[in-house]
Formats: structure tokens, C-alpha cells, sequence
């Protein structure tokens, strides 16, 4: 299963550092990674893969939600399908 | 791999512009529920009901989740009521409204609908039955919702069911007198009923529905108007492409989270219906896609135009995003649950007249409209009347929902709660059409070639 992190909030020092460490230590590979910064928001986009994940999808979105609030920042984990079905036909 | 923008529009749409699923609705045939001891039928319908959307709410959450996207309501649709217990000896209904309620409580959904008749042509004893039970059922009933189809195309409009129903309106609203009326807002009147629609208070699993289906609703008002805001002042030619664009991929997700449902609960996709379904948040407006369109407040001039086009954009996108379209499946104008809607009628320029205008371009009919409490059960049914015709002669689906609230005059507020919202009490025309209802019999159904 893949699926797509995004992170939307005020740029600091270690945001990616930090999500990167958390999924690997649950087994979460990184595929690609992009950043920018949109109306004057650090928006970071991961394309992972959960195939050996050690935890339930549901841990590591709440895992990643309250990752988020410490960091100050929005942190999402949705599946790939949902852009796939939107944006491609 | 998708790219960042593409990413973000998603994640914005849900995020800001409000985006939801507004409701998965599993219908289920109770057809081999009959039997003539009513506790022996309301056991199997029960038992039925309990075992086929056990894990409805759970696969509901867990999908939403999953993606990302609010999945708003859980319901449940079944057969007509009336069908299935047209074979007990009793004749008092309420006993199936109850174990309805019961059964949505046990596996946690929102909502249940069916507790329905299909009298467009004639009562059977059934049917009168149900009816009778209806002002009872929705108020000591929680979840169960009611309707009633009173005409089609084909048939005609059944003018002894209007009668009633103008009656059973005012019934229900005085027993649940002490809820602003909140019985009603759980009862329809329906013209061309669709046997597939996900959206209460109408939903009904119809005969020609197989044994169990799963249908989605989608939303995003939001969405479409913040699309809009990104085409100010072009052509209506930009404004149709962009809401077709917008409505397809509402219709995506929508046929995404009904694919992954159906699937997870084994059990056949039935439809998507295109409704933009409202809700009374601010940023979840139909009315508020029309001003964006360039009308001042809705229900001014140009305000039926620029829903015709609304609705018939909303459908050119959504067709091709999904395999089975079906339901209602046009731009909904609930005043209470539509804050822009709401605010029209408290500013003047949307009023019973207009709605009923602009219900002969959309789905779906004069929907959740507070009226004045001492408004008769005779100029209810000529309301229903009117909307019936409008549905029955230009082919499509009309409803009425209304609720005389009472105690309350024009001017007046009624709060609901919840999706159902809070609606100003409009005023209704004084001039009395008794003569005219209680003649009874039914309009015959109309000539289908020579339109105009």
C-alpha cells in the first residue's frame, strides 16, 4: 500500500527530520520527497510506502497528527489512491 | 506520481473548501420479512437489518480514515414498509418504525429510511395503514425517516394522497409540537421517487433494487463556489467548463469511497448521486455559488438561470467520473440546512414563490421550509400539489418537505440541530385552495409527446 504524507504549516529547522525519523522507526520507506513554500507556507509532500509498516494505518496517522502539533505544523498520511481517482483518469 | 499542486488542491478542498462524502447509504430488501404476526416479521426485519450493516459504520470509518475524507453519515435504506407489512394481521404500523429505530441503533447509523408507501396510482391496505401510522412513528422514532410517493409520470398525480398527506403533515407537527415541529423534517412527499437515493429523509430501497447495494452522496458546495471564485467576471461558457471540472472530481472521490465500501462489505455498488448537498455551515452553500455566479442575494432575478446551470454542470461532470449515476443527483436547496439559503429569506429576496420556481430546474423540490404553524392541512396539500405537477409534467424528481411550525409565524425561527439545521418561518400565500383539494381523485397523467 502507498500513500501520501503532506505537511502544511510555518517552516522551522528539523520538520523533516523529525517525520523522517518517525517513519522509519515503523518500518515506513520514503519514495520521493518535494517541498516548497506556497503563500508563504512550507508545504512538504512524501510519497511512501507502508508494505512492512509495523503498525496499523490508523496508529500512524495519529501518531503523525500528534507529531504535527508539536512541530506546529498540519501533518496528513491519506492513501494514493484518492489523488490517483481525482487528478487521472 | 502526482504532482505537488495536485496533491495540495486535495488536500485544500478538503481542508478549507469543506469537501465530504456526505453519506453511504446500504439499501436492503426486506422482502422475505413478511409475515402475517407482526412480532414475527419486525424479529426478521430486525435480525435482517442488524446482520447485513453490522459493520456499515465501522468499514465507513475506517475508509474515511483511510483517504482522508469526512464520511458524514452512515444510513440505512429498506423496502417500503408498507409492502412488508401489508402482511400482518394488525393494522397499526408503529411497531415496524420502532424496531427501524431499534435496528439503526443497534450498528450505529445515522439515519433509516423506508418507512414509505408508493400510492401514485391507489391505496392498497397496506399502504393506508402506514399512513395512518406516520404522525405516531416519527415522533417517538429517533432515526426513522418517512416518505410517500404521491404521483409519477406515468401514472398521474394521486389527488386522495395529496389530501392526506397536507394532513399528516399537520399531525405530525402538532405531536412533536414540543421540537419545533422536528417530526416533519423526517417525512417527504415525492413526486418520480427514486428507488435508489442515498439522501434522507427520502431513502428508500425500491423492488427493482437487488438484495443489498451500496449507494454514495457526495457534497462540496464549498468547493465549487472557491473554483468560481478563480473565474470572476468571465463568460458562462468558463463558468459551466469550471463546475463541470470541479463536479468530476467531486464524483471521483464519491465513486472511490463507494468502490472501497462496497468491496470491504462485500455487497454490490448500487449509484453515486451528483447531489451538491449543503449543509448549515458557513462555506457549504448552494445559495452561495449562485451570488458567486454575480446575483446579489438569491432569489433575485437570474437566480432559476444560474441554478439551471449549476445543476446541469454539476452533471456533465459527474456522469463521466462515475460508472452508475442514480439517486437524485441535481443541486439540492434546502433552506434550513443551506446558510446562504438562510440568510436570503431573512433578508427578503428568497421567498416561497422563488423556490418553487427554481425547484423546476433542480432536484429536489421545497425542502426543509419552515411555514407558519396555523397554516391549514388544505393549503399544505396544494402545495404538494403544485410541486407534484411541476415534477410530473417536466419529468423528474420533486419533494416536498415542509414543516408547520407550531406556534410560530412568519418571521419566526425554528432550530432543528444538527445537519438539519435552523429555518426562518416563510410566509405563505393567504387565499385558500379547500375547494380545489378536497375534490380528490386523481390528475391523470400527462401526454408525453407535444412538449412545450
Amino acid at each position: 500500500m502507498k500513500a501520501i504524507v503532506t505537511v502544511i504549516g510555518k517552516d522551522k529547522i528539523g520538520i523533516i527530520s523529525k517525520i523522517s525519523t518517525k517513519l522509519a522507526k515503523h518500518g515506513v520507506n520514503i519514495l520521493d520527497i518535494s517541498q516548497t513554500i506556497l503563500q508563504g507556507y512550507f508545504t512538504m509532500m512524501m510519497f511512501v510506502d507502508l508494505e512492512v509498516m509495523d503498525i496499523s494505518f490508523a496508529k500512524l496517522a495519529r501518531e503523525l497528527e500528534l507529531l504535527g502539533s508539536e512541530l506546529g505544523v498540519s501533518i496528513l498520511i491519506q492513501q494514493e489512491d484518492v489523488f490517483k481517482s481525482m487528478h487521472r483518469i | 506520481m502526482i504532482n505537488p499542486f495536485e496533491i495540495l488542491e486535495t488536500v485544500q478542498m478538503i481542508e478549507k473548501q469543506k469537501l465530504d462524502i456526505r453519506t453511504i447509504t446500504m439499501g436492503i430488501s426486506l422482502l422475505d420479512c413478511c409475515h402475517s404476526d407482526m412480532d414475527i416479521a419486525c424479529q426478521k426485519i430486525y435480525d435482517k437489518i442488524t446482520y447485513y450493516a453490522e459493520d456499515l459504520v465501522r468499514v465507513g470509518e475506517e475508509i474515511s480514515l483511510e483517504y482522508g475524507i469526512p464520511i458524514i453519515n452512515k444510513r440505512i435504506a429498506v423496502t417500503p414498509i408498507s409492502l412488508i407489512a401489508a402482511s400482518a394481521d394488525e393494522t397499526d404500523y408503529v411497531k415496524f418504525a420502532q424496531t427501524l429505530d431499534r435496528a439503526a441503533n443497534t450498528v450505529g447509523v445515522n439515519f433509516i429510511g423506508g418507512f414509505s408507501a408508493l400510492v401514485h396510482k391507489g391505496y392498497t391496505k397496506g399502504d393506508i395503514n402506514l399512513i395512518e401510522s406516520i404522525p405516531e412513528a416519527l415522533d417517538i422514532t429517533e432515526k426513522v425517516c418517512s416518505s410517500v410517493n404521491v404521483a409519477t409520470t406515468k401514472s398521474g398525480i394521486n389527488m386522495d394522497a395529496v389530501k392526506q398527506m397536507g394532513e399528516v403533515i399537520r399531525e405530525t407537527a402538532q405531536l412533536t409540537a414540543d421540537r419545533d415541529g422536528l417530526g416533519c423534517a423526517k417525512l417527504v412527499v415525492f413526486a418520480n421517487a427514486p428507488e435508489d437515493n442515498p439522501f434522507m429523509a427520502g431513502a428508500f430501497h425500491g423492488v427493482g433494487e437487488p438484495e443489498c447495494a451500496i449507494n454514495v452522496g457526495i457534497s462540496g458546495p464549498g468547493t465549487v463556489k472557491t473554483a468560481l471564485e478563480s473565474v470572476k467576471g468571465e463568460s458562462f461558457d468558463v463558468v459551466s467548463e469550471t463546475i463541470k471540472k470541479t463536479a468530476f472530481k467531486i464524483t471521483r472521490m464519491g465513486q472511490l469511497v463507494a468502490n472501497e465500501a462496497a468491496k470491504r462489505l462485500d455487497v454490490p455498488f448500487g449509484i453515486v448521486d451528483l447531489s451538491l448537498a449543503p449543509t448549515p455551515d458557513v462555506g457549504d452553500s448552494v445559495a452561495r455559488i449562485l451570488e458567486e455566479m454575480g446575483i446579489e442575494s438569491c432569489g433575485a432575478p437570474g437566480t432559476t438561470a444560474a441554478l439551471a446551470l449549476l445543476n446541469d454542470a454539476v452533471k456533465k461532470g459527474g456522469i463521466m467520473a462515475s460508472s452508475h449515476v442514480g439517486g437524485l443527483s441535481g443541486a439540492f436547496i434546502p433552506v434550513s440546512e443551506d446558510e446562504g439559503m438562510i440568510e436570503a429569506v431573512n433578508k427578503g429576496s428568497l421567498n416561497l414563490q422563488k423556490l418553487e420556481a427554481m425547484t423546476c430546474v433542480c432536484s429536489v423540490g421545497l425542502d426543509m421550509i419552515a411555514i407558519p404553524g396555523n397554516t391549514s392541512a388544505q393549503t399544505i396539500s396544494a402545495i404538494i400539489a403544485d410541486e407534484a405537477a411541476i415534477g410530473v409534467i417536466n419529468n423528474k424528481t420533486t419533494a416536498v418537505r415542509i414543516i408547520p411550525a407550531p406556534g410560530k409565524k412568519a418571521g419566526d425561527k425554528v432550530e432543528f440541530g444538527g445537519l438539519l439545521g435552523r429555518a426562518p418561518v416563510m410566509d405563505v400565500s393567504k387565499f385558500a385552495s379547500d375547494e380545489f383539494v378536497s375534490r380528490g381523485g386523481r390528475i391523470p397523467a400527462p401526454v408525453h409527446s407535444f412538449k412545450n
